[in-house]
Order: C-alpha cells, then structure tokens, then sequence
C-alpha cells in the first residue's frame, strides 16, 4: 500500500506502519551511520547530551558521496543496518521512531521496534542516484571531523522506502523470501 | 623495451575511477535490463525499474550510482617488456586514486589503520595486485568495491572429500547469508583451487569478467549455470524482498591445488559490479 507520511513522526503513526507499506516520506530526518553511533554511544556513557533529539525522529544509515557544485547533496543511497544493531535498542529506547537502511536487523533491535513502538524501513541499496533526488537541503549538524560519517539533518521530499519491520515485529525480509523461494 | 612514464599511469587511473563509479560496462547494464523483464515479484520489478533509473540519472548527472564508491582495486597486468620511468609506479598508481576521488566527488571511505579508524581523506591507499604477463602492453582494471557486498564474502577452506558438491555448499551458503545486505541483485566471484590467497584474488578477479561470458572449461560453465539457477531458486530477490532475480551471474576461476585441500572463495558483488578496463 502506498502512503505519504511527514517525518517526524509519532508512536501512532509508527504503529499504523505495516509491513510492504510503500511510503513516501517528506520533512526532517537525520543522517549517522557507524563512526557517529559510536560517537552517540560515548557521549551518552559520559552522561553527555546527544547532538539531536531521538524523540519522534527518523536516522537513515547513510553517509554520501560529495555533492558537486548547487546540488545539495551526492549519491545518497542506504547502508547495511546490521552494523548499527549493537546501538540501536538503547536510541528507540529514547524515543527514535525510524530507522532507514538495508539489510537484516538482529532479534534484540526487533524487540526494541515493538517495545517501543518504531519502524524500520529500507531504501533500495545501490540506487544513490535516484534516492538523491529525493533530498532538498543537506547540512551536517554534529561530527563534522568524521566526513562522509558526520550527522546530517536532511530535508527530504517523497522519500521512497519500505517498511521491512512493523511495529508488530513483522519482518519482510522473511516472509516475502518465503512467497517466491522454490527449493 | 617499451618506455612509459608513470605519469601516464596516473592520469588513466584517475579518469578510470571516475568512469567506473558512474557507467557500468555494457554487460551489467544488458543484465540489468533483462532481469528487469523477468523478475516475477511486482515489487522486485518495481525496485529492478528503479536501478535501471538510478543507471541513467547517475550517467546523466554525473553523479555516483551508489555513494559507497569503494575502495580501489586495482589490477595491473605488466608486460615484462616496459620499462617505467619518472617516478614509483605504486605511487603513481595511488597518486591517481587520489587525483580521481577527490576530482570526481567520490566518496573517500578509506581509514588509515583498522582499529584506530581515521579517514585518509583521500581514498588511498589503493589495494594493488600486480601481474607480470609476457610482451609489452600494461593492462589496467579499476574495480571499486562497495563494502555492503565485501562484508558477506567468504573463504571456505573445504578437504578434498567435499568434492563438487562442497563447493556447491560453500557458495549457496554465502549467498544465503548474505540475502539483503549484499544488495541483489547480486554477482557472484568464486574462486576454487590454488591456496588461501590464491582463491580469494581468483574469487575478486572473477567479478571482472564479462558477466555474459561463461569458463572456457566446460564442467565450470555448467557449474556457473547450476549455481546462478539454484541462487535464484532461493527467493531472496531485488533488495533481498523476495522475487526471483538474486544474482544475475556466477563467475568461476579455477587453479591447480594441493593434494590435502580444497579452497573455495565466494567474493559478492552487488548489482554495481564496477570495473573500467584500459589497454596501455
């Protein structure tokens, strides 16, 4: 089913999510992928505050390529989110709604997701191109000694992405490889 | 004796790495199509319409087909008869790695040390394989690896006794592993004899190969053939979201082995199978 939803967005939202949604996001996300979550994993050990507010908020693990001269942003394409499942559980625990990325997540991130309500989304890995069109405004907002790694807030418009993990804990990867596996 | 200046090296390297990360060669891209026409799923034909999009915004626009824009390998076929003047041929190699990343807004995903981690800033180091070959011609190949696809790949060590159907085994388990995260639809480099390094380099070096051109061998070419239709048996699909295009090929390169082994080596690619090849 096709649907258009505003990011950030509420635990309702996050629940009338289902897996095989095709939804097309539009507003504010945030960008981190490895080196940043454990930048966020240091700070919140130290007791420190986190450079943004998990509650309601979307993180695409992302990190792009550079942007050529008046485009906003390079090839914005997703990352494998497995490596990012070690961080995961403690963010949705402060409120992150979404995650976008691609690959498999871990059974404690999936517990996480119903716990509290989330989604996880995939974008299709590999279409960079395509998916940085979709992107208005690009501008890093915490990490920036870390490049490509850095924290981005992105404006983003009909952003296309899939739900893999509802908030159910249903999960895309497993039953859609089921419909057409044929061993 | 033929003479090159390492300077013409640099120049090519450069303009390689900038082709190579925005236009697949012409073999990926007819692949491409075609599974595009016969992928079953609705959805993996949705998302098989969107790469062929992706393709052509990113040769347009010149702008990456994916953001991971690799780490750089590089092989240099050398002819025993040129003679390089003006300077070390692997710096002038990574020199232009260099040149081509930071001139061609690529992305620079490569950290200095594996533990300490900081970014290069440039790209570089490139990882090199050299090969002397007879006359006096110098082969290049840039091949860009993504790390989403090198992370699922696999060295088996299996014992004689495992035989074929080891081998079949070893890569299926590979592929099964990998599912999403390799971004299907997926190439597929084996690598089967030789020792442990043998395998891997033989594994990556088949992912350059023409992903239309089968082994010269005949029980190779069948095993390619069995392997890509049982890989496409597994459901897995564009994206890993179910369907029935999950590799578009499996490319295998075989070597002479010991008596007590059998090396197998499973290096995955996804659907941007990237190599800029050049005669000098």
């Amino acid at each position: 089913m096709d649907k258009h939803v505003n990011v950030p967005f509420d635990a309702e939202t996050a629940v009338s999510l289902r897996t095989g949604d095709y939804v097309y996001l539009t507003g504010t996300i945030y960008t981190a992928r490895d080196a940043a979550h454990k930048r966020m994993q240091e700070a919140l050990e130290k007791g420190e505050q986190l450079p943004l507010d998990m509650k309601n908020n979307v993180i695409y693990y992302m990190g792009p390529s550079p942007a050529r001269t008046g485009r906003p942003i390079g090839s914005a394409g997703p990352t494998t989110a497995s490596r990012m499942d070690k961080y995961a559980p403690k963010l949705l625990e402060l409120g992150l709604k979404g995650m976008i990325g691609k690959g498999k997540r871990s059974r404690e991130v999936k517990e996480a997701i119903v716990k509290n309500g989330a989604v996880y989304f995939a974008a299709v890995g590999g279409a960079g191109a395509l998916l940085s069109r979709s992107i208005v405004s690009s501008q890093v907002i915490a990490y920036e000694d870390l490049g490509t790694e850095a924290i981005r807030r992105l404006e983003v418009k009909d952003f296309p992405v899939i739900v893999v993990i509802d908030a159910e804990g249903n999960d895309l990867y497993e039953t859609a490889v089921r419909d057409y596996c044929r061993e | 004796m033929r003479t090159i200046n390492v300077v013409e090296i640099t120049e090519n390297i450069k303009e390689m790495c900038i082709e190579a990360t925005h236009f697949l060669p012409e073999d990926m891209g007819n692949a491409m199509k075609a599974a595009a026409d016969s992928e079953e799923s609705p959805l993996g034909r949705q998302i098989l319409q969107q790469l062929q999009e992706n393709l052509k915004i990113a040769g347009e626009d010149m702008i990456p087909i994916c953001q991971d824009t690799g780490m750089a390998v590089i092989f240099m076929e050398v002819g025993q008869d040129i003679h390089f003047e003006g300077g070390s041929l692997s710096d002038a190699v990574n020199e232009g790695v260099r040149q081509g990343y930071t001139e061609g807004f690529l992305r620079k995903s490569v950290v200095s040390d594996p533990i300490h981690r900081k970014n290069t800033g440039d790209n570089t180091p490139a990882v090199i394989h050299y090969e002397i070959i007879s006359g006096d011609r110098l082969r290049i190949t840039v091949a860009p690896k993504g790390f989403g696809s090198e992370n699922m790949s696999r060295v088996f060590m299996l014992k004689p006794a495992d035989g074929l159907e080891g081998v079949k085994n070893a890569v299926l388990t590979a592929v099964k592993d990998a599912g999403p995260n390799a971004c299907p639809p997926m190439v597929i480099g084996v690598g089967i004899g030789g020792t442990f390094e043998k395998c891997a380099l033989m594994a990556k070096k088949a992912l350059t190969r023409p992903v239309d051109k089968g082994s010269d061998v005949a029980y190779v070419r069948e095993l390619e053939q069995e392997l890509l239709e049982k890989i496409n048996r597994s459901g897995i699909g564009p994206g890993g979201l179910g369907g029935t295009t999950t590799a578009l090929a499996v490319n295998i390169e075989t070597y002479p082995t010991h008596i007590a082994g059998l090396p197998v080596a499973v290096n995955i690619c996804c659907h941007v199978n990237r190599h800029a090849v050049r005669i000098i």
